[in-house]
């Protein structure tokens, strides 16, 4: 049983096919980097899968089961969103912001409890901002800006995660930190889509490759057959430049042991 | 940070409100010993105080309670959902589609045939505007479309004011029309009252459980969405909600302006910035503060009453000014 699905979705702006007829499947445990140029469809797909926008047509299962049969807050204890412009309205601080991931475990007048704390703490220490929690969002940077929106997509602890690139903001070693973070969430049975531009994060980290070029699926499947030259070639007009034919992409750096930071 | 538990803003804007209700019941042009008012209003022969008392001093005070609540709590909803700082509660025409219904009354002498028409045609005005705006947005629209077919049809139902104002018929209705729209307290009656009531009371129970929404609303409308929250569903309800208890009270009152824009945006720091948690301080803020504004009516010593509306925006514009440039420098 797969735990995400989408088949033959197609979708139409101003007579312009942005999906084209995607099958994608998602299994539990899997760590699935959807990558394609810009314009390709990767954000509207993920739209579609997050149940926040409708396919003109094919559809969306969950545990198959269709997506819209699910009640909104149902659907959102399961599949968590992470948005590419999160643009936060007020500046809150970083504690509240997470918690209102935990929003769908909570009846209408209920209010956070341990458990939902407990959840939240874990969740400020993984994406490193434990120091920062007291902090309104408005005076962090970028970088911490983008963790903080991706904390409270996780305090969800959704089945899925679907993370519209959430390592764009971020320095080498963030981007590191939260590429093991997804890892870790799919080691734990959870599962992840990660829309990425960085080709060498996804050859690294993911399980299987999906890319979109012009709202169609191009290529699929495990990273080394993806990221041939002739699919690179077509999908983003790029040559390899690589001797380690075997493992292209492979991170010229690596993390070190001594803490920088 | 200079954050403050919730209960204790609740507790010291309600105390101060309070104290303000009684203030705003001692005084006017008639100074009345209060205790006897009140034990003779129970009575079968009350005297001249406490007809003072139950007939004009306490309907005044309850109408600019529930009047400021409205505006400073539809204020806190609109801001938080069009996630907009600059939102007022008439931004989606309530405001001034109730001044367009109350002035065609006025206009065709209906108001003086029933004095209930006047109101009434105000609630009528703010729910047809805001069925406009939100007609003219469409469902799927954008916080920024919505905001722009506002600001239409606000200008919009303007406009038809100054032409019934241009077209008038005798220079007594266009006093008549003037002065209601400067906004006063000074003539509400327990009619008023009673015609406020009910659009108030379900305007504020439509809100009352869109708290939690409004805070997910934070995040963005896409993440809100895929955090359960039915945008279009919740727009409309919102929607309905001010153009309700907005509309009564512009309706009862004339435009009073400011208090919906300066009171969340003043209370907002100390909340956290969290639209739930701004909902209640901001219409005990609201009522506070046009208590405040219709007791300091009463109390300047001039020739005749200068209208409350005149009031808060005298004191509102350059307060909002203040809130700008002081943000700025702590920012900068």
């Amino acid at each position: 049983m797969s735990l995400l699905k989408g088949q033959a979705l197609r979708v139409v702006r101003r007579q312009q096919a942005l999906l084209d007829g995607v099958d994608i499947t998602l299994q539990p445990g899997e760590l699935l980097g959807l990558i394609g140029p810009n314009g390709a469809g990767k954000s509207t797909l993920l739209r579609l899968l997050a149940g926040i926008r409708n396919a003109d047509s094919g559809g969306v299962l969950f545990r198959d089961a269709p997506l819209g049969s699910y009640e909104p807050a149902t659907r959102a204890r399961h599949i968590a969103y992470l948005p590419q412009a999160g643009d936060v309205a007020w500046p809150m601080s970083v504690e509240r912001l997470v918690t209102l991931g935990r929003t769908p475990h909570l009846g209408p007048w209920q209010q956070p409890g341990p458990g939902d704390r407990a959840i939240i703490d874990r969740v400020l220490e993984r994406t490193d901002l434990l120091g920062l929690r007291e902090r309104p969002y408005d005076t962090l940077s970028g970088g911490e800006q983008a963790r903080v929106r991706l904390a409270r997509a996780l305090a969800t602890e959704a089945d899925v995660l679907l993370a519209d690139e959430p390592v764009a903001a971020l320095d080498p070693a963030h981007q590191l930190d939260v590429m093991d973070l997804l890892r870790e969430i799919c080691d734990a049975g959870r599962a992840v889509i990660v829309v990425l531009h960085d080709l060498s994060l996804a050859a690294h980290y993911c399980d299987r490759l999906h890319l979109l070029h012009r709202g169609r699926t191009l290529a699929e499947g495990p990273p080394g057959k993806v990221m041939s030259e002739a699919n690179l070639q077509t999908a983003y007009g790029i040559t390899l430049d690589s001797d380690d034919r075997k493992r292209p992409f492979k991170l010229p750096w690596r993390r070190s042991n001594l803490p920088s930071r | 940070m200079n954050e403050h538990p919730q209960w204790r803003i609740n507790a010291l804007l309600g105390g101060g409100l309070l104290g303000v209700c009684l203030l705003s019941l001692l005084i006017g042009s008639q100074t009345i010993p209060l205790w006897q008012a009140l034990q003779e209003s129970f009575s079968s022969h009350p005297g001249v105080s406490a007809i003072i008392l139950t007939e004009l001093r306490l309907p005044r005070t309850l109408v600019a309670l529930l009047a400021g609540a409205s505006l400073g709590l539809c204020g806190a909803v609109m801001q938080s959902l069009l996630r907009n700082p600059l939102a007022s509660p008439g931004l989606v025409g309530s405001a001034s589609g109730a001044a367009l219904g109350a002035v065609v009354t006025l206009y065709f002498g209906l108001a003086s045939l029933a004095a209930f028409s006047l109101p009434l045609g105000g609630i009528l005005g703010a729910l047809l505007a805001t069925l406009l705006v939100y007609l003219l947005a469409g469902r799927e629209a954008d916080t920024l479309t919505l905001i722009l077919a506002g600001v239409a049809v606000n200008s919009f139902a303007l406009a038809l004011v100054s032409l019934l104002l241009n077209l008038a018929p005798s220079p007594y209705a266009v006093q008549e029309i003037a002065l209601w729209m400067l906004g006063s307290l000074a003539n509400v009656s327990r009619d008023d009252l009673l015609l406020l009531l009910p659009g108030t009371l379900l305007g504020w129970l439509l809100i009352a459980r869109q708290g939690r929404a409004l805070d997910l609303l934070t995040l963005g409308e896409e993440a809100a969405d895929s955090l359960g929250v039915g945008l279009p569903r919740l727009r409309k309800r919102l929607f309905l909600a001010v153009a309700l208890a907005v509309g009564s009270a512009i309706s009862v009152t004339g435009a009073i302006g400011f208090i919906g824009l300066v009171v969340p945006h003043l209370l907002r720091p100390l909340v956290g910035y969290q639209p739930s948690r701004l909902l209640l301080p901001s219409a005990l803020g609201g009522a506070l503060l046009l208590l405040l504004a219709d007791i300091l009516v009463r109390a300047i010593p001039l020739p005749g009453e200068i209208k409350v509306g005149v009031i808060t925006s005298l004191i509102g514009a350059p307060f909002f000014l203040w809130l700008i440039l002081h943000g700025r420098r702590r920012a900068g």
